[in-house]
């Protein structure tokens, strides 16, 4: 009976671990923020709202995109406490393109490359507390990148 | 360190500064082959960072990641021989990992 019961917490103990790597994401894959079409939509399903701009976050992209398949964008949040960087391209087909959750030890900073279709605002939304701050840069592009 | 990502983590100052630079077509679903037929969506959708361990960054990415997406965030606190991690997981399920050791500039 005894060892039973041990065999049973082990296997609990098991199950615990198998299941930690997806337990570590906060979240699954946001299927209805990533199909927005349109901006507020996509603020909405991720449950962004009174969004105040912010001269504390700095977005650096090209002013003229050669090639829209491959625009690099770097967010910096100057502000205390980023827990995200969510980043939206209005006028793409599907307007969010990634969010990025910060835990303690990394900045509220990301370089990265994304597509864009045409000529747009890039949006940065950083989430600190309840609050939401964002900035935007418009980006030229010359030649679509989105195929 | 595996084939399908290339990493540096490097400390500068008060950062450690890691680039990321993952294989993968990105395919959003929209774009055509050449007899007109719909390429399947193929990209990742989710990426994570530990420093030994500890969850330090969690991302969702959509289609608008460029192919063979490029990455780079700053640490605080690592040292020289802690190791980084960066692990995947794209919408076929499929799943990508690399690891580096931290090192001086």
């Amino acid at each position: 009976m005894m060892q039973r019961r041990k065999f049973i917490k082990a296997l609990f103990a098991a199950s615990a671990l198998a299941l930690m790597p997806i337990k570590a994401f906060a979240a699954m894959w946001n299927t209805p923020a990533f199909q927005a079409i349109k901006l507020q939509e996509a603020l909405t399903t991720l449950q962004i709202s009174n969004v105040s701009l912010s001269n504390n976050i700095q977005i650096i992209a090209p002013d003229k995109a050669e090639n829209g398949a491959v625009v690099q964008i770097e967010v910096t949040s100057h502000i205390p406490n980023t827990e995200s960087i969510a980043i939206f391209v209005e006028n793409n087909p599907t307007v969010l393109i990634a969010n990025f959750m910060f835990s303690e030890g990394a900045d509220g900073f990301v370089v990265t490359r994304i597509k864009m279709a045409e000529t747009s605002d890039v949006l940065a939304v950083i989430k600190s507390g309840n609050r939401y701050f964002s900035a935007k840069k418009r980006v030229e592009v010359l030649e679509n990148g989105c195929g | 360190m595996s084939e399908n990502m290339r990493m540096r983590a490097q400390i500068k100052g008060e950062i450690t500064e890691v680039k990321v630079l993952m294989t993968h077509p990105m395919e959003t679903g929209r774009r055509k082959n050449d007899v007109g037929d719909l390429i399947p969506a193929n990209f990742i959708q989710l990426v994570s960072a530990t420093l030994n361990g500890k969850p330090l960054i969690e991302a969702q990415w959509g289609t608008a990641i460029s192919k063979n997406p490029y990455l780079t965030f700053h640490l605080r606190g690592a040292k020289v021989g802690d190791v980084v991690r960066v692990n995947w997981t794209d919408n076929q399920g499929k799943t990508g990992a690399g690891e580096i050791a931290v090192s001086a500039a």
